[in-house]
């Protein structure tokens, strides 16, 4: 779909591109601190980002609820969480807002735009999620609750019962799949028996839809109806987002052990944000030199970041015992 | 005799075990393919045994366990992996409600003859959920064994015996003992006792309990120890449930003085089980009070380096608490 077909407004759309290359740049500096040693980790939404914020830009921060996933930097950009804030949960920084240096890196989760904190566990953030749009609806608050997990993931009991109780009480949930293909090295041959996930949904009486994570409008489209139909007590919808995962699993993996060369070139060749670059220039909505500009820009603006996050101060050894209990406790 | 590191050692094991008897199989989470698991302790086996008998299963840790009950109720000796100890949790429920009783509910008629094998253990900047030590949640359970090896010798024995076992046997590997160490060890066939701790050094001051990755320490710090002149007898508890009660109290006795050491957090522990079986059974035999070294009583291993070195006991640690022990 052509990006004007979003309905949005150029200054809107050239607003999510940024987020869209930011996060690609912030991810490439995170793999860079993790080479360096300077993080231990870095787990990566290369290749998912123009769906992410897609996705994302149909909910606002100030009513709506995220409970992401690892791989989810591109969408919590768009809830505001900063380049600096992230960089300082790899690097183990006190002010981390997302589990203050306590989690591993790309644990998101930020108390101020309504980003709920994540566990490694997969999918346990699915219940969860139930709690948060239950919570909603009896205190007849007017947001929506967006959750995402991957798609080998949706193997989890915990997948099943979440759905099963939205389905029960209509919650105002948006669940998410993110697919790419992949759950580190098994393939979705391997995990599931469906070549349709989105058909879950049916037998949990609630709504099951498809989109292609590379297509920016369609996406935004389709997550704004879901939204909306949320918000308007219409009860849970899952959507199945097709994404790639142009990084290995992780940095404690390498995917040219499991996965054919001409595979990855090809999806590295139909990079997302190539794909939107040619389309924001074709539309006219960017000239070449304004995306540029952009990207000059972007790079500034993580260098910076970078310092500021890295002069930060670390937590101290003795934090290892605060915030256990209420009170009391050893 | 050949060099093995303690990932090796497991590797060897199951090759051998399948080679053994065919009605071994393998499967967890990207154990199979080209991957072999993420640490690689599986490498190799689907090229050898196929892939209807080494398998990736689908990401579900509940239907990991169930699957592998099923197939010992059958007479399969499987072998699970849980890729984390940490992502045991969704599948305790199995754990505990069917495998553990399976042989005592139907006296006998059907066992659960498998190993469910588990990477433990911190000091990895793993955070939260890839450093935990989650044996203790299934310490207590009757019909369960729990072991881990902590030597490369034991861990290739040890292995194989929990493969042949009929009894279910959750099988705890210190993730950072994988590379950590390495050894040589026998090219014949042998298998370690489930059942019984060891007595890795024989002393006559002080008693160590410990095993993992503390254990490393333990043995570290009583050579350090004995150029001082006090001498450390050192205990590996190889079984975590049941404990060898036996061995535990005459290596109590034998000192009176006893120091158990371990990662985890001490309430609930089975540093904490060790301690009662002492003191219980050796009480007046004792010089000192039975000290426990453990974790902080805090949620679980954090990632920012500061954090994790404050939550994990480390050689000095281990060394002044020997210390202060012989000097009580
Ligand atoms: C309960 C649980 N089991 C195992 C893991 C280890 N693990 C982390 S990510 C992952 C694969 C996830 O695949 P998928 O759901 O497809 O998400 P993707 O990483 O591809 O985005 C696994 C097995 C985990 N985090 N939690
Ligand atoms: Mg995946």
């Amino acid at each position: 779909m052509d990006l004007k077909q979003s309905k949005l407004s150029n200054k809107e759309i050239i607003a999510a591109y940024k987020v869209i290359k930011e996060t690609r740049k912030l991810d490439e500096r995170l793999w860079q601190l993790n080479r360096i040693g300077k993080s231990t980790f870095n787990i990566s939404g290369q290749g998912a980002e123009v769906g992410q914020v897609a996705m994302a830009m149909a909910f606002n921060s100030q009513e709506d609820y995220f409970l992401p996933y690892y791989r989810d930097m591109a969408a919590v950009m768009s809830f505001g969480t900063t380049a600096k804030d992230i960089l300082m949960g790899s690097l183990g920084k006190k002010d981390d807002p997302a589990s203050h240096g306590r989690q591993m890196p790309n644990h998101y989760g930020d108390k101020a735009n309504n980003v709920i904190s994540f566990s490694s566990t997969v999918t346990t953030q699915y219940p969860l999620a139930t709690g948060i749009a239950l919570a909603l609806q009896v205190d007849k608050k007017p947001g929506a609750v967006l959750t995402v997990t991957g798609e080998g993931s949706t193997a989890q009991g915990d997948f099943h019962e979440a759905l099963n109780f939205a389905g029960v009480k209509k919650l105002p949930v948006v669940f998410v799949i993110e697919n790419n293909g992949y759950a580190i090295s098994t393939p979705n041959d391997q995990e599931f028996g469906t070549d349709d996930l989105s058909s879950r949904a049916i037998g949990y009486g609630i709504q099951g839809r498809k989109v292609d994570g590379r297509d920016f409008a369609e996406t935004y489209l389709a997550f704004k109806e879901a939204a909306e139909f949320a918000k308007a007590g219409g009860g849970s919808t899952l959507i199945v987002m097709d994404v790639d995962r142009l990084t290995a699993h992780s940095s404690d993996d390498d995917q040219r052990v499991y996965r054919d060369k001409a595979e990855i070139e090809e999806m590295k060749e139909n990079d997302c944000i190539l794909m939107m670059e040619e389309q924001l220039l074709d539309e006219n909505i960017l000239t070449i030199e304004e995306l540029q500009e952009i990207t000059t820009s972007i790079d500034q603006e993580i260098e910076q970041a970078t310092l500021d996050a890295e002069a930060m101060p670390d937590p101290e050894a003795s934090e290892i015992m605060t915030h256990i209990y209420e009170t009391g406790g050893h | 005799m050949a060099e093995k590191t303690y990932l090796e050692a497991i590797n060897l094991a199951i090759k051998e075990e399948m080679r053994r008897d065919d009605g071994v199989m393998v499967f967890g989470e990207d154990v199979g393919g080209e991957k072999g698991g993420v640490f690689g302790v599986t490498k190799e086996l689907a090229a050898e045994f196929g892939d209807e008998r080494v398998f990736n299963s689908p990401l579900g840790e509940s239907e990991i366990a169930g699957l592998a009950t099923g197939l010992g109720i059958m007479g399969h000796h499987a072998i699970a992996e849980f890729q984390f100890a940490d992502y045991i949790l969704p599948a305790v429920n199995q754990i505990l409600s069917e495998t553990a009783k399976m042989r005592y509910r139907t006296a006998g008629d059907y066992t659960a003859p498998i190993v469910m094998r588990a990477p433990y253990g911190g000091g990895v900047r793993g955070g939260f959920y890839h450093s935990q030590s989650t044996e203790k949640i299934f310490a207590g359970q009757p019909g369960l064994r729990i072991v881990t090896p902590s030597s490369v010798y034991d861990a290739k024995g040890l292995l194989k015996a929990a493969i042949r076992s009929e009894d279910p046997v959750l099988f705890y590997e210190h993730k950072k003992l994988y590379r950590a160490i390495k050894d040589d060890i026998p090219d014949e066939d042998y298998t370690v006792a489930l059942d019984k701790a060891k007595i890795v050094k024989e002393g006559t001051d002080i008693t160590v309990f410990s095993y993992g990755m503390m254990l490393q320490f333990v043995l570290k710090a009583s050579e350090k120890l004995e150029n001082q002149g006090i001498s450390v007898e050192v205990v590996d508890l190889v079984s975590l449930y049941p404990l060898d009660q036996e061995t535990i109290v005459q290596a109590a006795r034998k000192t009176g003085k006893v120091l158990l050491v371990t990662e985890d957090t001490k309430e609930g522990s089975i540093m904490n089980n060790v301690s009662s079986v002492i003191a219980e059974n050796a009480l007046f035999d004792l010089d000192a009070p039975i000290k426990i070294l453990a974790g902080p009583e805090s949620p679980s291993m954090p990632y920012a380096k500061n954090l994790e070195d404050a939550f994990l006991v480390n050689q000095d640690d281990v060394l002044d608490a020997m210390v202060e022990l012989a000097e009580f």
